[in-house]
């Protein structure tokens, strides 16, 4: 077991670094709250097709979400154990979302087809 | 009893141990989210009829929550970056905003929960179908009503109020014909006998798939919230004393929850997209 009581001026070297990353902070938050209106205004407008709306909105999702990751959790300069560890996320993610899409493709588009036939209907074919 | 800590980053990785494990810990959560989204994209792509969710959902109030989402994730990164410089005071204050905006998020999101197990559907004998409001021996807007709770409670009728516009279905554009007819027929209320009806059900989730998933997900996500904002309001009670004792412990403890919840910020922003707006 291992206690660091370290003093409040350890922080000190930090002081310039933090505090001219702030600005940058705010930006973000900014960028954030003009995607948000961007993704509402995009889900008004039509472009064509439904899958073309959704794909133009979870474009912009994914946008906000890299600044959050990148910037407010700090991955644009991580050490290198997580970059490892979110990579392998990445990757089992990235499967279990194609692999559900790819997957879907099979599916029948209207179930009819599937439901039972009613009483009389079983009964007329026999 | 004191609980083993440490603030060295350690040799191998460059990073102490707390930070480790919340990103192990977030790996598991993205993990987590990911078999639910699947599940909404196999539930959505399979059904015959997905619901126009602009007719269900409010959007103004979603976009409302979405913002106060994303000021609380650039509050809780500059608590941080208060404490690293050393001004426990300014940590006070944006951690303390952190703590307000979580409360606004569950707040109006208990407003939104409640606005929906007060709304019905109603299918009848005869084959009509409809989204409405109820009132039930006098009672306006009950909860959880069913059509097995009504012949239970050997209720005879009820009073039904109808939406101007069915739910699911797209809204009409303003000012069109449809529109007009909609505003017409606003709020038409009849009686309704409950011999006649064949299904009577609130916007919960055994109303239909899109609610479950609906609830499903935003409910996980607000347990997260909740979770959240239990977490950050502990640390931003004992501050004072923790981080005159032990500030880098502090400092990474801020550090590791604000991580937590720009996670809970960043599946909100995916969640809100697909639940709300497609």
């Amino acid at each position: 077991m291992s206690h660091d009581h370290s003093p409040a001026t350890a922080h000190a070297h930090d002081d310039h670094d933090v505090s001219k990353h702030i600005k940058g902070y705010l930006m973000i938050g900014g960028f954030l709250l003009i995607g948000t209106a961007l993704t509402v205004w995009a889900a008004t407008m039509h472009f064509g097709s439904d899958a073309l709306n959704i794909g133009i909105g979870l474009l912009i999702a994914t946008a906000k979400a890299s600044l959050v990751a990148l910037y407010f959790m700090h991955l644009i300069s991580e050490k290198t154990a997580i970059y490892m560890f979110m990579s392998v996320t990445v990757f089992f993610f990235t499967g279990l979302v194609v692999l559900t899409l790819w997957a879907s493709h099979d599916l029948p588009l209207n179930s009819e087809h599937l439901r039972l036939p009613k009483p009389e209907a079983a009964a007329a074919a026999h | 009893m004191d609980i083993p800590y440490t603030t060295t980053p350690r040799e191998d990785t460059g990073l102490y141990n707390a930070k480790i494990g919340i990103w192990l810990f977030l790996a598991s959560e993205v993990m987590l989210f990911g078999a639910l989204f699947s599940s909404y994209i196999l539930l959505r792509v399979g059904a015959d009829w997905w619901p126009a969710p602009r007719s269900i959902l409010n959007i103004p109030i979603g976009t409302f929550n979405t913002a106060v989402l994303i000021i609380s994730s650039v509050t809780v990164v500059l608590a941080w970056a208060s404490l690293k410089m050393n001004r426990l005071d300014r940590f006070k204050i944006f951690q303390g905003i952190t703590i307000l905006c979580a409360l606004i998020f569950v707040g109006v999101k208990s407003y939104e929960y409640s606005e929906k197990w007060m709304h019905y559907e109603i299918w009848t004998k005869d084959g009509q179908n409809y989204s409405c409001h109820i009132e039930v021996n006098g009672k306006k807007n009950p909860m959880f009503y069913t059509h097995n709770k009504l012949a239970e409670q050997n209720i005879t009728e009820i009073t039904v109020t109808k939406d101007p516009h069915k739910y699911g279905d797209p809204l009409p554009d303003k000012g069109s014909a449809e529109a007009s007819s909609a505003a017409d027929h606003a709020h038409e209320t009849v009686v309704v006998q409950t011999a006649d009806i064949k299904r009577l059900s609130a916007f919960v989730p055994a109303h239909s798939t899109y609610f479950a998933i609906y609830f499903t997900l935003t409910g996980l996500h607000a347990l997260h919230v909740i979770g959240g904002v239990v977490v950050m309001f502990y640390l931003w009670v004992t501050a004072g004393a923790w981080f005159k004792s032990r500030p880098e412990q502090f400092t990474n403890r801020i550090e590791v929850s604000g991580l937590f919840w720009h996670f809970v910020d960043l599946v909100w922003i995916f969640l809100f997209p697909i639940l709300y707006l497609m």
